[in-house]
C-alpha cells in the first residue's frame, strides 16, 4: 500500500462528503433556517480522520456496524460545532454520512494497493456528487418557480432565502396566487388559447404531413430526392429570419393578433420536420402490405387510412406530441403577432404580465407554473413517445 | 400499361404534397426571399400600415328650423407619410330627406350620397357640410342619420411594392462601429454555448450510463429544461440572480463567499484578477451562457447516452485486462466512438445557437453587452422601427447560415462516404 495512495484517498473522500454536505446545508438554509457557516476545516479534518478509520477497520467489523458507526460518528461531531438547529437537519446530515460510507465501506488496505485506484475512486465520486450536483442544478429554479407562487410579497422580502412552503395556512391561503392569476389576470382565457392553438397546429399539421410523408417515401416522381434534402434544410432556417417578412405581410393582411395567423405560421414552421420524421417510419413498414392492399381494391386512401396509419400510431403519438410541445412553448411569433390582450397566448401572456407594470413576482411565477405544469406532466406521462420525438426533431430547438 | 401506372402515381404524388408544399412555400420559402427585396427598401414600421382615407360623421341640428340638419364629415387621410388618389366617398340617408345644396363634386341620388374627392396628400384633413332638409313633414331622426356609416375607398402606394430601392441598410449595418462587436459577440455566446453544452452533456450521460438507483427518473428530470417553456424558465432564472432580492446573491453573502450583491444580468464587465493578471469578463453574456448550457445541454446528454449504450461492452472489458485506467479508457475507447455524434452536435447545435434569439430577449433583452444578431434584428426592426434595417440583418444571418449548412452538409456527406 503506497502511501500516496492513502493520502489522496482520504483527501478525495473527505471533499465529497463536505460537498455532499455543503448541498444539504445549501438545502437547509434555503428553509429559512439560519445558517452561515460551512465550518469547511473542522468538518474536512474529521472527514480525513474518518477515512481513515473506515480504511484501518477494513473487514474486520461487519460491514453494516461500521458504517452506522462512522455515520453516527461525523452525525454527533457536526451536531457539536452547529449551534441551534432542529433535528431534522442533524438527521439529513446521518443520512447523507450513512449513504457516503456505504459506498466507500468495501474500501480496505487491498483496494488501495490495486492500480490506479485513486482514479477510480476519484470516477466514483465525482459520479455520485455529479448526480446529485446535477439534479440540485436542474430541479431548483423549478423548486423555486413552484414555492415563489406560493408566497405572498411581504414573506418574499423579509427573507429571499425561505423557501419552506407553509401549509398550516389552509389551502385557499396557499393557492392564492393562482385564483388570483386566474381571476383578475385572465390566465383561464389565455390558457385556453394556448391549448386551441397547440391542438389546432397538432390536428392541422398531421393532415398535412401524412399524406406527403408517405408520397416521400412511397411514391416515385420527379423531384423526390430534392424534395426530400429540402424539408432538412428549410427546418434548419431559423424563425428570427422570417419574423420582419412574415411581420409585413400579416400586418397589411390584417392577420395579425388573429389565432388563425398564428395557426398558419405554427402549421408551416412545424411541417417539415413532421414530413421528416413520419417518411423515416412509413419506410420501415413493409410494402407487401400495402401490395396486399391494392390488390384488395383498395385506392391511395385506403390505404393511407386503413394499412399506414394504424401502424404507424407509435409515430405519429411521437410527432404529435413534439408539434403540442413546439407549439406551446412558441414565444417568438406569439410575440411578434399578438398585441392585443384578448388574443394572447399563456407565452406572451406572462412575458406581458414581466414587461407591464410592476407584477408581484409570486403571479409572475404562478403563471409559469401554469405553462411550465402541463408540458412537463405531458412529458413525464408519455416520455418515450417524447423523447423519440425530440431525438428525431432535435436538429431545431 | 405500366407508363400509366407510372403517371397515376406521379399525379397521386403530387396531389398528396401539394398542400405542404404550397404552405411551406408562403410562410417560409417566400418570407426568406421577401427579406431580400425588403432589405433594399427604406421602409419603416409605421409604413406598414395602409393608408386609409377615413371619415367621422357629425349630425347637428340647426337652430329655429326643426325641418334642416346639419351634416359634417370630418375627413382625414390616416396615413402622414403618403398620399391616396381617387378618393370615393358613399353614405346612406334615410328616404324623407334631401341635400338643399351639394357642391359639384357630390351627387345625391336615391337616397345615395356619392363624393367623388380626388387625391388627398399625406396628413390631409378637410370638412365636408351638407345642409339637408326633409321632404314630407316627419320629424328627422338623427338617430337613424347616424346609424349609417359612410363608406371611403381610396388608392394608394404600398411602399412594399414600389420599385424604389436603395443600398443604404446594407451600408448602415457594415459600417456600424458596433458590428464587429456584434459578430464577435455573437460568435462568443454561439461558441461557448455550443461546447459548454457538449461538455456537460457527457458528462451526464457518462453518469447515467451506469446502473444506479433512481437512474430512468434522473434521465426525466435531466430534460426538464429542453422541454419546459422558455418565458417560464428565463423569468425564474431572472428571479433567482436577482441582485436585491435573488436567492444566489443572498446564499452567496450569507455563506461570506463574496462581500456584495453580483448584477449578474446588468453588468457588462466584472474584473477578476488571476494570478497577479486582470481579466476582463463578459459577466452579463456569461450568464447567458450558462443559461444556454443549462437549457440545452440535455439534448447533447439524450444523444450521447443513445450513443453509449451501444459501445459494446467487450471493448471496456478488454481495456481492464490491458490495465488501462479510468481516463484511458474515456480518452481510447468512449470518446471516438462518441465523436462523431459529437460533431453533428456541435454543427446543429451552432447553427441553431447562433440563431438564438428568446433566450436572451427575456433574459437581458440584449442589453449589458449581450447583444446578438437575432437581437440586433428585432431591436433594428421594432425598437427603433426600421424594419429595412431589420431585413437586412436577417440577410446577414441567412449568409451566415448558409455557410454553416454548406460546412455541416460537407461534413454529413463526408460521413455518409465513410460508412
Amino acid at each position: 500500500m503506497k502511501i500516496k495512495n492513502v493520502l489522496t484517498y482520504c483527501f478525495i473522500s473527505s471533499l465529497f462528503l463536505f460537498s455532499l454536505i455543503c448541498i444539504w446545508k445549501i438545502l437547509v438554509t434555503l428553509q429559512g433556517i439560519e445558517l452561515s457557516n460551512f465550518n469547511f476545516n473542522k468538518l474536512f479534518i474529521f472527514g480525513i480522520i474518518l477515512c481513515a478509520i473506515n480504511l484501518l477497520i477494513g473487514k474486520k467489523l461487519n460491514l453494516n456496524i461500521k458504517v452506522i458507526i462512522l455515520a453516527l460518528l461525523l452525525s454527533i461531531f457536526d451536531y457539536f460545532i452547529s449551534i441551534n438547529l432542529p433535528i431534522w437537519y442533524s438527521l439529513g446530515i446521518f443520512l447523507i454520512a450513512l449513504f457516503f460510507f456505504n459506498n466507500i465501506k468495501n474500501y480496505d488496505k487491498n483496494f488501495l494497493s490495486k492500480n490506479h485506484s485513486s482514479q477510480k475512486l476519484f470516477f466514483n465520486y465525482l459520479t455520485l456528487f455529479g448526480i446529485t450536483l446535477f439534479s440540485f442544478v436542474i430541479l431548483f429554479p423549478f423548486y423555486m418557480m413552484l414555492v415563489t407562487s406560493f408566497k405572498t410579497q411581504a414573506l418574499l422580502l423579509l427573507n429571499p432565502l425561505d423557501f419552506s412552503i407553509n401549509f398550516a395556512q389552509g389551502l385557499p391561503e396557499l393557492f392564492k396566487s393562482y385564483f388570483i392569476v386566474f381571476k383578475d389576470y385572465n390566465f383561464g382565457r389565455y390558457m385556453l388559447t394556448s391549448t386551441i392553438v397547440s391542438l389546432g397546429t397538432v390536428i392541422i399539421t398531421l393532415i398535412f404531413a401524412i399524406p406527403a410523408a408517405y408520397a416521400v417515401a412511397r411514391l416515385n416522381f420527379f423531384g423526390k430526392n430534392f424534395l426530400s434534402t429540402s424539408i432538412l434544410i428549410i427546418y434548419l432556417f431559423p424563425a428570427i429570419v422570417l419574423v420582419i417578412p412574415l411581420y409585413t405581410i400579416f400586418s397589411q393582411l390584417g392577420l395579425r393578433n388573429s389565432i388563425e395567423g398564428l395557426l398558419i405560421v405554427y402549421t408551416a414552421t412545424t411541417l417539415p420536420v413532421a414530413i421528416y420524421m413520419l417518411q423515416g417510419y412509413f419506410k420501415s413498414i413493409p410494402k407487401e402490405l400495402e401490395e396486399a392492399g391494392i390488390i384488395d381494391g383498395q385506392n391511395w386512401l385506403g390505404i393511407i387510412f386503413k394499412i399506414i396509419l394504424p401502424l404507424s400510431l407509435p409515430a405519429i403519438s411521437s410527432v404529435a406530441l413534439y408539434v403540442f410541445m413546439i407549439a406551446w412553448n412558441e414565444f417568438l411569433f406569439s410575440l411578434m403577432f399578438l398585441d392585443r390582450p384578448n388574443t394572447f397566448t399563456l407565452s406572451r401572456a406572462i412575458q406581458f404580465l414581466n414587461v407591464g407594470a410592476e407584477t408581484p413576482r409570486q403571479y409572475l411565477m404562478a403563471g409559469s407554473v401554469v405553462v411550465t405544469l402541463p408540458i412537463l406532466i405531458i412529458f413525464v406521462y408519455f416520455e418515450k413517445y417524447l423523447v423519440s420525438g425530440l431525438t428525431a426533431g432535435s436538429v431545431k430547438g | 400499361m405500366s407508363t400509366k401506372l407510372a403517371k397515376i402515381e406521379k399525379r397521386t404524388a403530387y396531389l398528396l404534397i401539394l398542400p405542404s408544399v404550397l404552405l411551406v412555400f408562403s410562410i417560409i420559402l417566400f418570407p426568406i426571399f421577401s427579406n431580400i427585396w425588403i432589405s433594399f427598401k427604406n421602409v419603416e414600421l409605421k409604413d406598414l400600415r395602409i393608408p386609409e382615407p377615413r371619415a367621422k360623421k357629425l349630425v347637428k341640428s340647426i337652430n329655429d328650423n326643426p325641418n334642416q340638419i346639419k351634416v359634417i364629415y370630418k375627413l382625414r387621410n390616416s396615413s402622414l407619410t403618403q398620399e391616396i388618389t381617387n378618393v370615393k366617398f358613399k353614405d346612406k340617408y334615410p328616404d324623407n330627406i334631401e341635400p338643399i345644396s351639394l357642391n359639384n363634386k357630390c351627387q345625391f341620388k336615391s337616397n345615395l350620397l356619392k363624393c367623388e374627392l380626388g387625391n388627398w396628400p399625406k396628413k390631409y384633413r378637410e370638412n365636408l357640410e351638407i345642409v339637408f332638409q326633409n321632404t314630407n313633414n316627419q320629424e328627422i331622426s338623427k338617430k337613424e342619420i347616424k346609424s349609417y356609416k359612410p363608406k371611403l375607398s381610396g388608392k394608394s402606394q404600398n411602399i412594399l411594392l414600389t420599385y424604389e430601392f436603395t443600398l443604404n441598410n446594407f451600408k448602415k449595418v457594415i459600417k456600424d462601429k458596433a458590428f464587429i462587436d456584434l459578430l464577435s459577440t455573437t460568435f462568443y455566446y454561439t461558441f461557448f454555448g455550443t461546447i459548454g453544452a457538449i461538455v456537460f452533456g457527457i458528462l451526464a450521460a457518462q453518469m447515467v450510463n451506469q446502473k444506479f438507483f433512481g437512474r430512468t427518473f434522473i434521465r426525466s428530470v435531466l430534460l426538464f429544461p429542453y422541454v419546459a417553456p422558455v418565458v417560464a424558465l428565463a423569468y425564474t432564472w431572472e428571479l433567482l440572480l436577482d441582485p436585491t432580492s435573488g436567492t444566489l446573491n443572498n446564499l452567496l453573502i450569507n455563506y461570506q463567499i463574496i462581500d456584495g450583491p453580483i448584477n449578474l444580468l446588468g453588468q457588462k464587465y466584472v474584473t477578476l484578477n488571476i494570478l497577479g493578471f486582470d481579466f476582463k469578463l463578459r459577466l452579463a453574456l456569461t450568464t447567458v451562457i450558462i443559461f444556454e448550457i443549462w437549457r440545452y445541454f440535455p439534448l447533447a446528454f439524450l444523444f450521447i447516452l443513445a450513443r453509449l449504450q451501444a459501445v459494446p461492452k467487450e471493448l471496456y472489458e478488454a481495456a481492464d485486462v490491458d490495465g488501462a485506467n479510468p481516463i484511458q479508457k474515456f480518452l481510447n475507447i468512449t470518446l471516438p466512438q462518441i465523436l462523431a455524434v459529437i460533431s453533428i452536435l456541435f454543427m446543429i447545435r451552432f447553427i441553431w445557437n447562433f440563431n438564438k434569439f428568446e433566450d436572451i430577449f427575456l433574459l437581458t433583452g440584449g442589453a449589458s453587452g449581450t447583444r446578438t444578431l437575432p437581437i440586433n434584428v428585432y431591436q433594428q426592426g421594432f425598437s427603433i422601427g426600421d424594419i429595412g434595417m431589420g431585413s437586412a440583418v436577417s440577410i446577414v444571418i441567412v449568409v451566415f447560415l448558409l455557410i454553416f449548412m454548406f460546412i455541416y452538409f460537407k461534413l454529413l456527406g463526408k460521413r455518409a462516404d465513410e460508412n
